[in-house]
């Protein structure tokens, strides 16, 4: 029985010996020797996905003006920022639409400009304090200019996801895409057997600090995600059959490149951004080695129509990510055509170039600080007249 | 050697009427049908790619066609995006219905301009907004 701990195959990545395979290279291997054998030989298994993901923004320090100003109204490149922080912190958050380009343009275009290194236009305004004041300023900025610029997404990740239809009779523009009407597309999002927390389905190995790819830097993982809700159907190999675990991430934004991290629009829905992100699974034994020998016919999801404006929409059953990937799916017998909506293109180079990171020695594996939560509900909002105490 | 694609819209009492036929045994084109739906009591849709030795003929039986009561609209567009940009997520896909665009064995967007029928919905759908039909 293998048994190997972070320091262990911190020790061989160290000393240039550890054996890295992305989530793809590995599922033959794990066919054909079986997990005993892949715990013995391999030390990590890199994953990759870039969907996109709305719980995605940035807290900013703008640096002190003169004379100073509490900012209590924020805006950068039009797009409104929360100020209710101290008096030059800001939070943008990706799906913030601009007050003067609509959906066009949002917080995550503004996230994009600041890591390309384009100057965005900043004004504040503010109440005016004793110690604070200034009332007004109009300025520019850059990500060098700032002292801190670091995303913090809420909820990133996710582990699963649904896949979406339209039954009705008029298109309708959501975030999973456009979804043309009577049946006439499907969407999904998920990088599938690539995707980290489908290939660590119980987070073995994946917690509080866990060290990541995000958005082409290294980052953290900071937090349980917004909406962690482990305790759903599993299949037999322990992987959820829809969403279900999600990661709260903080990285560097001045350390990020756009190839990894993209502002995006869904017409008619507005904005949200393509993140890239990649987890390292450590093979610390023959149960690791098996999670990640999951390839796309073991991984389900259900498809819901979205034309039911509910929170709980019906489904019209499960398909693996091997049926979706191949075109089309059969819906009540009849043949409708699939489209993903996070690139595969782009979660592979992510697993190959964490892969690479971690051959070079330049990428360390961190053992959590702390565990995720493995059984949790997701609770619902009621709708209420009065407060009432509900545990 | 011009080539151009067109889309014909006819009422159910012209769906009867061999175009195709006419347009190759009068008018001396070549014709390529890209994409045919007609039902019953319906009107019929036709996106034809009409190949010549000179404009001057295609013009004449695009008239012909026109003064037999049917709708002649020229598809002069085409579909474009910034290749360096594109993160082939796969979004303009999944609103293409005649499938010109498409995600090949590498899971990279491509493109198949003698499908595409110019229809645009790929132009709104693009959540990079890098798609553009040009002249």
């Amino acid at each position: 029985m293998v048994q190997k701990s972070f320091a262990d195959i911190n020790a061989k990545i160290k000393a240039g010996k550890a054996v890295v395979l992305t989530a793809e290279e590995v599922i033959p291997l794990v066919e054909e020797k079986g997990p005993e054998k892949v715990a013995e030989e391999v030390d990590v298994v890199t994953t990759g996905t870039f969907g996109p993901m709305c719980s995605t923004g940035a807290f900013l320090n703008f640096g002190h003006a003169d004379p100073p100003i509490r900012m209590s109204k924020i805006w950068l490149n039009d797009v409104p920022v929360y100020g209710g922080l101290a008096a030059v912190d800001g939070y943008i958050g990706a799906t913030e639409l601009s007050e003067t380009r609509g959906m066009a343009y949002g917080g995550a275009h503004v996230i994009e400009d600041l890591i390309k290194g384009k100057p965005v236009l900043l004004r504040a305004s503010s109440y005016g304090t004793d110690c604070y004041p200034n009332r007004s300023i109009e300025t520019y900025i850059t990500k060098d200019s700032l002292n801190q610029a670091y995303l913090f997404n809420p909820r990133n990740a996710y582990q699963n996801y649904a896949a979406a239809v339209n039954s009705g009779d008029r298109t309708l523009y959501t975030y999973m895409g456009t979804l043309l009407p009577r049946f006439g597309n499907v969407t999904y999002s998920s990088a599938g057997e690539l995707s980290p927390l489908l290939n660590d389905p119980y987070l073995r190995s994946i917690g509080v600090g866990t060290r990541i790819f995000l958005g082409g830097a290294q980052g953290y993982v900071a937090w349980e995600g917004t909406q962690h809700n482990p305790s759903v159907p599993r299949g037999d190999n322990g992987v959820p059959l829809g969403a279900a675990g999600t990661l709260a991430l903080i990285g560097d934004l001045k350390k990020m490149d756009t190839d990894f991290i993209r502002a995006a629009r869904f017409h008619n829905y507005g904005t949200t951004m393509f993140v890239g992100v990649g987890i390292p699974i450590p093979i610390l034994d023959a149960e690791m080695a098996r999670f990640v020998g999951i390839k796309n016919e073991d991984i389900y999801t259900s498809i819901f129509d979205y034309s039911v404006p509910k929170r709980s929409r019906p489904s019209f059953g499960q398909v693996s990510y091997a049926q979706l990937r191949q075109g089309s799916v059969q819906i009540n017998g009849r043949e409708v055509p699939t489209a993903p909506l996070s690139s595969l293109k782009k979660a592979r180079e992510i697993a190959a170039l964490l892969k690479e990171w971690i051959q070079r020695g330049e990428f360390l594996l961190q053992e959590p600080a702390a565990p995720l939560p493995r059984e949790q509900k997701q609770k619902p909002l009621e709708i209420r007249t009065e407060g009432v105490v509900v545990r | 050697m011009s080539k151009r694609r067109v889309v014909l819209t006819f009422p159910p009492s012209l769906v009867e009427l061999p175009i195709t036929y006419r347009l190759v045994k009068d008018f001396d084109l070549k014709i390529n049908i890209m994409r045919a739906h007609i039902s019953p009591k319906e009107e019929g849709k036709l996106v034809l790619e009409v190949e010549d030795g000179s404009a001057e003929q295609v013009e004449a039986g695009l008239r012909f066609l026109e003064d037999q009561g049917i709708r002649v609209k020229r598809l002069s567009k085409e579909i474009k995006w910034d290749q360096e940009s594109c993160v082939h997520c796969g979004a303009c896909t999944a609103v293409c219905l005649s499938q010109a665009l498409y995600m090949n064995p590498e899971w990279e967007l491509d493109f198949d301009p003698n499908k595409c029928i110019v229809c645009e919905l790929c132009v709104q759908a693009c959540p990079l907004q890098i798609l553009e039909a040009t002249f």
